[in-house]
């Protein structure tokens, strides 16, 4: 390798070691779109696995089909029992997971297994976009993250596996140790790219031992360690190393645990061979890698967020869909009348094939109709309303006339809505999530106001409202409407600071619940506080004073999209 | 298949591992929620325990896991009646499972063939006696998670519908592991989990590398690894085991009973669920160090994470509820 490795080049070589050391590296994760460079690293997967099976799967495969069971369908033409043999139970093969950006969790889980039990390995194919990405607990157990993004097809020349290299390989895998101050300098760099899954490390002094065992090696260089700490733990790094810190806490831990005192190497011995390590990770990151590392902490958090609420794909309620075709399944369920009509115009030729049961409707797995559902989940829109004196003297009407008429629009939109005041000490849960605009309306016209300004409390009372509507299926959206100049802290006392104080951590706990929210101003003036807020929040900023009805419902509608 | 990790050998998670031998000790103080980040070895350690635990004589054959031949709900399907030695179940539930794959339901295959009406034992019956694992439990639908806490309590499970009628038991300890980020548990069904943990990966950087070293000698040289622990995991059984047998004699006076209310109290946590099980988890901790009578060190040791999951939640408290508990605990046993 004299010019940089393209991600082509550790895409062979990362299926090489796989090869070599299949129980210890788990699987290959690889981000790229369905082409030619996919499809020839797929055809070569034959070549470096020559003596197992190659099992395809998609991320709605039945589980009949992963673990095995009664063959349902094939029991009943037969009428004796027909048993499935499943996927997962076929030891030693690879399963290619297609689509494997759409895998749920729970298909996740069961594919984790048998990579627990060393039995299976992975090949996961991903061609998700931004948003879309393999579940964190599949991924953290494949050893190598490619991404061929960027490779033209001429960089992608069709490979085979050396066979024979390999068989010599594994053969002297065994002989190869791995030095205590190599296990030393993995961690120490992995905890220092932020990674915090032991996991990477291990994968890391495993595939540096296949790869000197591919080189015919009898010692992990230190010049192969570096080279597989790149594309192993470069693509896993969480944070661009400081090195600076790491010293001295090193340094702190070393009175508290003489019991542990094992590395018989120096700490200032390792540690410039450390940042050697670090720099070549970091020279093979590209250049916009920490945009990178931030989008996808994002993505995390989003992927997290619409767990519970949004993505909601209920097979059993909801808006029925046309039937589909599928096979029988625990989680699904037989549109009988469809199923029947798919049957029907065959019944005659299966009737009076040779060999044909007795049977008065002959019904094969290929006409069984599948009912579908879809079920949106539905949005909440929590309003938290400032009634506090401050407010109700400035603005509170016009605020009530904003309201009015985002609840509209709501209301053309079906979405839920509730209503959070807060006043004096406390905030108050106005209306409970509805869509009854006329009982939103009158709550909000005898909605008192006067006392003091309780910002943190509004927030707290948001947040818990968002958080259990969410899991029930909803998805919340919050709209604070305020002047901002909170004086009530969270625990009553009027203390200006300690009420900034507390509003702000309000805001920064709900923007960690990644609930997105919207903060109109509806003092005479827009308020840097409340600017700050918003920015605490992550929401949309909107002075009142400068902004008409329209721009209002514009902003929730931005927000809410 | 190779064996399981030594649970002697994992490396730190003391809370956890101290959380795991208690239910092994005594059953009833209710299974064990482990909260905690990716790879901080929540499975390994339920599986390692399993092992640990020496194994159970049941009916050979019978897929309720029955003592003997009286306990089988369903003799006639036996075709052996010897007793023989099996290790301690672990049941893995998958997520995604249906109710009828955890409670049994007709068997159709029998149904179909023969036009026998045949119940078909589901995972609660092959965990009787042993452990249920449940991974990602806060991503496992409510009312199978609802249904399984039942069971763990009642220690029975009883099946009613498509003309089948039976009753079996099914006492096992409930693990059930998570990720809080992806997603949270409800209330309801936390307090009734008797235990729980919050795991973290090491801080440390010793600590990191001790785990990273003991994992790959378990890989690489695993004949020598277990050697190497055997005699550690069969102390620690040996202390399972007669702390499961003095147990009923380890005393609490009515002062450890007035500072379980009392820290309960403090706490604010609701109902008398809590009291219980830190009576209980305190209880199993003195029978496992072989003491005669439950000490306030005890108490301080469990309190943790016999009640940290109770409370109400204070959003602002950063510091989490188990350290509110030990702030409580220091207050209340100074």
């Amino acid at each position: 390798m004299t010019s940089a490795p393209t991600a082509w080049d550790r895409a062979r070589l990362a299926l090489s070691l796989l090869a070599i050391d299949p129980d210890g590296l788990g699987g290959i994760w690889m981000r790229a779109r369905a082409g030619v460079s996919r499809d020839r690293f797929v055809a070569a997967l034959a070549s470096a696995f020559p003596k197992t099976d190659i099992h395809r799967l998609h991320p709605a495969i039945s589980d009949d089909q992963l673990f095995g069971g009664v063959d349902l369908t094939a029991t009943l033409d037969a009428g004796q029992t027909v048993m499935s043999r499943g996927i997962l139970n076929d030891d030693g093969s690879v399963l290619l997971l297609t689509m494997a950006e759409r895998s749920e969790e729970d298909f996740a889980a069961k594919i984790c297994h048998a990579l627990d039990r060393r039995s299976q390995i992975v090949i996961a194919l991903d061609e998700g976009l931004e948003e879309e990405a393999v579940p964190g607990r599949l991924s953290s157990r494949l050893a190598f993250h490619i991404d061929f993004d960027g490779l033209t097809h001429r960089d992608c020349l069709a490979f085979e596996v050396d066979a024979d290299a390999l068989e010599i390989a594994q053969r002297n895998l065994a002989r190869i140790a791995i030095p205590a101050e190599m296990i030393t300098d993995t961690t120490t760099v992995a905890a220092r790219l932020g990674i915090a899954d032991p996991r990477a490390a291990l994968f890391t002094l495993r595939a540096a031992r296949a790869l000197t065992a591919l080189k015919r090696g009898d010692v992990i260089t230190n010049e192969t360690l570096a080279d597989v700490m790149q594309f192993v733990l470069g693509p896993r790094a969480m944070q661009w190393p400081e090195a600076a810190e790491e010293p001295e806490t090193q340094a702190d831990q070393q009175p508290q645990e003489e019991t542990e005192t094992e590395s018989n190497l120096p700490e200032n011995e390792i540690l410039p061979l450390q940042d050697v390590y670090l720099d070549t990770i970091a020279a093979s990151l590209p250049a916009d890698v920490l945009d990178r590392l931030k989008s996808r902490q994002q993505t995390a958090g989003r992927a997290t967020g619409s767990g519970a609420g949004e993505k909601r794909k209920g097979n059993r309620r909801g808006r029925p869909k046309p039937s589909r075709r599928g096979r029988l399944g625990s989680a699904a369920r037989v549109d009988l009348v469809a199923t029947l009509r798919a049957a029907a115009p065959w019944q005659k030729m299966r009737r009076d094939a040779p060999f044909a049961p007795d049977k008065a409707v002959h019904v094969r797995a290929s006409d069984i109709r599948l009912k579908q559902f879809e079920d949106h989940s539905d949005r909440l829109l929590i309003f938290v309303v400032d009634a506090s004196g401050s407010a109700a003297l400035a603005r509170l009407a016009e605020a009530k006339g904003a309201i009015e008429l985002l609840l509209a629009e709501a209301y053309a939109r079906r979405d839920h809505v509730a209503l959070i005041a807060f006043r004096g000490e406390s905030a108050d849960l106005m209306l409970p999530p509805t869509r009854s605009l006329v009982q939103t309306k009158r709550r909000l016209a005898s909605l008192p106001g006067g006392g003091g300004t309780p910002l943190a409390a509004g927030l707290e009372a948001a947040l818990s409202l968002a958080a259990s509507t969410k899991s029930k299926g909803l998805t919340p959206t919050i709209a604070l409407l305020t002047d901002g100049r909170a004086n009530i802290a969270l625990d009553g006392n009027a203390n200006r600071t300690e009420a900034v104080e507390d509003a702000q951590k309000m805001a920064q706990l709900i923007r960690a619940k990644q609930t997105p929210a919207l903060v109109i101003d509806t003092g005479m003036r827009p308020t840097a506080s409340l600017k700050d807020l918003a920015q605490d929040l992550d929401a949309t900023y909107l002075p009142l004073p400068r902004a008409d009805a329209h721009r209002v419902s514009q902003a929730v509608e931005a927000v809410l999209e | 298949m190779t064996q399981p990790f030594p649970f002697s050998a994992i490396v730190g998670q003391d809370d956890m591992k101290r959380a795991m031998i208690l239910t092994a000790v005594d059953p009833t103080i209710g299974g064990v929620l482990v909260f905690g980040d990716r790879g901080t070895g929540k499975s390994t350690a339920v599986r390692a325990l399993a092992a640990l635990l020496p194994p159970i004589k049941a009916v050979k054959g019978c897929p309720y896991n029955s003592e003997d031949l009286h306990e089988c709900p369903d003799p006639e399907i036996l075709e052996d009646t010897k007793i023989v030695e099996k290790p301690t179940p672990v049941v893995d539930l998958p997520l995604g499972v249906t109710e009828d794959r955890v409670v049994g339901a007709l068997d159709i295959e029998q149904a179909l063939t023969q036009g026998k009406k045949q119940f078909e034992p589901g995972l609660l019956a092959r965990a009787h006696r042993g452990y249920l694992y449940i991974d990602e439990v806060n991503l496992l639908e409510d009312h199978v998670v609802d249904l399984l806490l039942d069971v763990a309590v009642s220690g029975e499970n009883v099946v009613e519908r498509e003309g089948l009628s039976i009753r079996h038991a099914a006492k096992f300890v409930l693990v059930g592991s998570g990720n809080p980020e992806e997603g949270e548990l409800r209330p309801q069904l936390l307090d009734r989990f008797g235990l729980s943990v919050e795991v973290t990966s090491p801080e440390d950087i010793k600590t990191r590398i001790e785990v990273i070293r003991r994992r790959d000698a378990y890989e690489t040289d695993n004949k020598a690894f277990m050697r190497r622990w055997r005699g550690e995991d069969t102390k620690l059984r040996k202390r399972i085991l007669t702390g499961r047998e003095r147990l009923a004699s380890v005393k609490a006076d009515g002062s450890i009973l007035e500072e379980c209310a009392k820290l309960c109290i403090a706490l604010g946590s609701d109902g008398l669920r809590g009291e219980l099980t830190l009576l209980r988890a305190a209880r199993a901790l003195a029978a496992f160090e072989g003491a005669d009578a439950v000490t306030r060190d005890h108490l301080r040791l469990v309190a943790p994470s016999a009640l940290s999951h109770r409370l109400r939640r204070d959003p602002l408290d950063e510091a989490g509820s188990t350290t509110r508990v030990k702030r409580a605990v220091e207050e209340v046993l100074a």
